[in-house]
């Protein structure tokens, strides 16, 4: 039989777009909705950077997400380690007397180690992923508001702010962070060893085993950068604030786990996409942002976040079902 | 037999995206006949079953039920034009009783109340036509397979069909078993039911069917009175060539010793196990489930880390406590579950042939060299014949025996000095079964040690240079050639060692 290798040959662009043709599509008509009964406000730069600015959490979150996801598990301490950590960065310089620098390095370490954490524990133990960072999400959440006695700690301090509020020309420091960690996670999930690693581990374990692979190893190294990203996203989050906040990412990890699903990863594991995420990320973005500029409130957003949800994943199903 | 024709489907036509598969079938049943559907995996009889059923709706071709024609929309149409398929996966609620599932879905009741005692009694009448004399309260958990199986038949007959598909119903009962189940389709045939047979094993084909219908490729072959005709016109019809000969083996004069294993143990399964490989030979390993063979070839491969004993390769003593250490030491393995050891299913050929050489792919190239991927993909795809539409085909579309090959390809890529093949052809049809002997034999020419473990006996005699029986975790006999015999080789995986030679 001939091999037909007209799939391998295609562009990468070509098939991006046909894998997330109805989330892109999707996408596409909220824009055109929004330019219609905004009056142009929506397609305003300020507005677009805006956006952006706001979907970058989310973003970083839901691509340490998706690694968790695919390799069969699911992250739920994102949240409470990005509170954690962020309240850790404004206290080491308010309280002890930290520099800048080693505050924020010091934080966003510890918040890497919750993640190893949950990464041993869940790669030695036959704990489920579900419980292990459940139980991480009351335990970071507790100890940011011991640390904190419950309160913000303020820290207005221009060299620690400018970590959320700075701009490199007209983009805000948040969006580049979230290209950079974007094309990292891109390069990291489809062209190398560990990205193959981490879809043998979700698509079937046992067989992964059998292959050489190392299991415990992959699933570790994906909590780990779950814990980074969430710790990293927390230290920017808090200095846009300029006050660490323990109730920082309060049900961040839902939305995460929304646009993960949105842009098309199975939540049985094996099967998912960086670029498809981040679409997902985009239209909860936009959704909420229409709503806003609409003047609907944020219990709305609510609702119309969770039909989306439901619709975006069925039609999902309708696809792959037709196939 | 009665001309009554009961079922007819012709020039059924069934595509999936891309693939035929149902091209042009015809098929006919009448009624009071046993016809078996005989095909390889993936030659399109499930799929036949399936647009019988209402699973499936045909694009083209006309189904006659009865002297009526009709396609079936669903799988209720088809229930009540007497249509029943008892699927090999038997589909009882182990916690509720006979007479629950057999009214389950469509209960006697009143308002809603179930009417126990009618149930009850129809389900003792349903059984006592089957010659059954169960208790219809008992559970289907305290039934055993074959029992459960008549239930399934009962059931199938409660709702009036006279159209009984039994796909493989023999899989998994002893011959025994399979006895009492073939007298029962016996009583049917008489009483005019007609039924669809699916089953691999040939030599029940002709204990009870009275025609045959070959399909090959989702294509219609032919069909034939069974007692007009043999088991190799058959498997002709079946592969679509004469299948001459099954097993290749040629002789090799064995080279040093690639492994040595001494004094494995590994509680509870393997206690003391010692034996050797050779280059260029092939070493059976036989025994019954339990006896600890799997669990050794775990040892030797990483799996099971915590093992006593010596393990020598080329002579030199190693230290084997991860896959990755064993594929350091030239050792392979296709494991005995293709589905759950050997593949990621949910991902492509490609994908899948290379999960093994990462390393190599990836060696000073972080992001992978792509020449050298795809031309191990290429190379393998061609040399072990796999056939796929391409190296992006999903591995779970593909069938057994191509997704054995994938697993064989994979190992193979790892260019090992010993292949530890697991039930190598367990699942996989007749035509895939001799091409892996050929490559096997291929190997063993080549120089590589081959330990083959197998429940198979006429594949471990015919293929295997030495063949080492095991029994309770212990090597019972390492028998050459000549000595092999289905007898000898039982007579020590039973632990009665040797009684047959003394005999």
């Amino acid at each position: 039989m001939p091999l037909d290798n007209t799939l391998k040959a295609q562009n990468g662009f070509v098939r991006y777009f046909k894998e997330n043709m109805g989330t892109l599509i999707g996408l596409l008509i909220m824009c055109v909705i929004l330019s219609f009964t905004t009056n142009g406000v929506f397609y305003s730069q300020r507005n677009l950077v805006n956006v952006l600015r706001q979907v970058s959490s989310n973003a970083c979150l839901a691509f340490g997400m998706t690694f968790a996801i695919i390799t069969g598990g699911i992250d739920l301490s994102v949240g409470s380690i990005l509170a954690l950590s962020g309240t850790l960065s404004a206290g080491f310089i308010v309280n002890s007397g930290f520099s800048v620098q080693q505050a924020v390095i010091a934080a966003i370490v510890i918040g890497t180690c919750l993640g190893l954490f949950n990464g041993f524990v869940i790669a030695k133990t036959t704990i489920p992923p579900f419980i292990v960072t459940l139980a991480m999400m009351q335990i970071a959440r507790g100890a940011a508001y011991i640390y904190s006695n419950g309160q913000p700690i303020r820290a207005m301090i221009p060299e620690y702010q400018v970590i959320g509020t700075g701009y490199l020309g007209p983009i805000p420091y948040p969006v580049i962070y979230m290209a950079v960690f974007l094309i990292i996670c891109v390069v990291l999930l489809s062209k190398t060893r560990f990205g193959r690693h981490v879809y043998a581990v979700g698509g079937n374990d046992k067989a992964a085993i059998f292959s050489g692979v190392n299991v415990a190893r992959t699933k570790m190294l994906v909590y780990t950068m779950s814990g980074f990203l969430a710790a990293f996203t927390g230290v920017v989050l808090c200095a846009r604030m300029a006050s660490g906040q323990p109730t920082a990412g309060q049900s961040f990890e839902m939305d995460a786990i929304a646009a993960t699903v949105l842009g098309g990863t199975s939540m049985s594991g094996g099967v998912g996409k960086i670029g498809s995420t981040m679409i997902g990320v985009l239209i909860i973005g936009v959704l909420n942002n229409g709503l806003n500029l609409l003047g609907l409130n944020s219990f709305w957003q609510q609702i119309a976040k969770g039909i989306v949800i439901l619709l975006a994943v069925y039609v999902d199903m309708l696809k792959k079902r037709r196939k | 037999m009665s001309d009554n024709i009961l079922l007819e489907m012709k020039h059924i036509h069934k595509k999936f995206p891309g693939v035929y598969a149902l091209k042009d079938v015809n098929f006919e049943l009448r009624a009071g006949e046993v016809h078996a559907l005989l095909g390889e995996n993936g030659a399109g009889k499930s799929t036949l079953i399936k647009c019988l059923a209402g699973i499936y709706i045909p694009e083209e071709g006309e189904v006659i039920v009865k002297g009526q024609s009709h396609i079936m929309k669903s799988v209720a149409d088809s229930q009540a034009h007497g249509i029943s398929v008892i699927h090999q996966e038997l589909c009882l609620v182990p916690y509720l009783s006979i007479a629950e599932n057999m009214f389950l879905g469509r209960e006697r009741n009143i308002a809603g109340v179930i009417k126990r005692g009618q149930e009850n009694e129809e389900a003792k009448k349903m059984l006592s036509r089957l010659g059954l004399d169960f208790d219809p309260n008992t559970l289907i958990k305290d039934l055993s397979i074959a029992q459960q199986q008549m239930v399934e038949i009962a059931k199938a007959l409660s709702v009036k069909a006279d159209i009984l598909v039994m796909d493989e119903p023999t899989a998994s009962l002893t011959d025994k078993e399979t006895e009492v189940l073939f007298e029962t389709m016996r009583q049917l045939k008489a009483e005019g039911i007609g039924i669809i047979y699916i089953s691999h094993r040939m030599s029940e084909l002709f204990a009870i069917t009275d025609r045959v219908t070959i399909m090959r490729d989702g294509q219609y072959v032919g069909t034939v009175n069974t007692r007009e005709t043999t088991n190799d016109q058959l498997i002709a019809m079946m592969v679509g060539r004469e299948l001459t000969q099954l097993y290749f083996k040629d002789e090799v004069k064995p080279g040093k010793v690639v492994i040595e294993v001494k004094d494995l143990v590994s509680p509870p399964f393997v206690n003391g196990v010692s034996f050797a490989v050779r280059e260029g030979e092939i070493v059976g390993m036989s025994g019954l489930v339990g006896a600890g063979r799997s669990e050794t070839a775990h040892c030797i491969f990483g799996i099971d880390g915590n093992y006593t004993g010596q393990i020598l390769i080329d002579g030199k003593p190693v230290h084997i406590r991860s896959v990755r250490q064993a594929m350091q030491n030239g050792i392979a393995m296709v494991p005995e579950n293709r589905k759950e050891e050997g593949l990621v299913l949910i991902n492509s050929v490609g994908y899948n042939l290379t999960l093994t050489v990462l390393h190599e792919i990836f060696r000073g190239r972080p992001l992978g060299n792509s020449r050298m991927e795809n031309d191990t993909i290429t190379r393998y795809i061609q040399e072990l014949a796999i056939k796929t539409p391409s190296a992006e085909q999903l591995a779970e579309n593909l069938s057994g025996g191509n997704q054995q090959k994938i697993v064989i390809a994979k190992w193979l890529a790892t260019k090992p000095k010993l292949l530890i093949l697991d039930e190598p052809t367990r699942g996989v049809d007749v035509g895939a079964r001799a091409e892996i002997y050929g490559f096997m034999n291929e190997l063993a020419k080549q120089g590589v040690a081959i330990l083959m473990i197998s429940s198979d006996l006429p594949e471990v005699i015919n293929m295997s240079d030495r063949v080492l029986v095991m029994h309770e975790g212990k090597i019972t006999a390492n028998l050459g050639k000549n000595e092999l015999s289905q007898e000898i080789i039982m007579s020590f995986a039973t632990g009665t060692g040797g009684k047959v030679n003394a005999a």
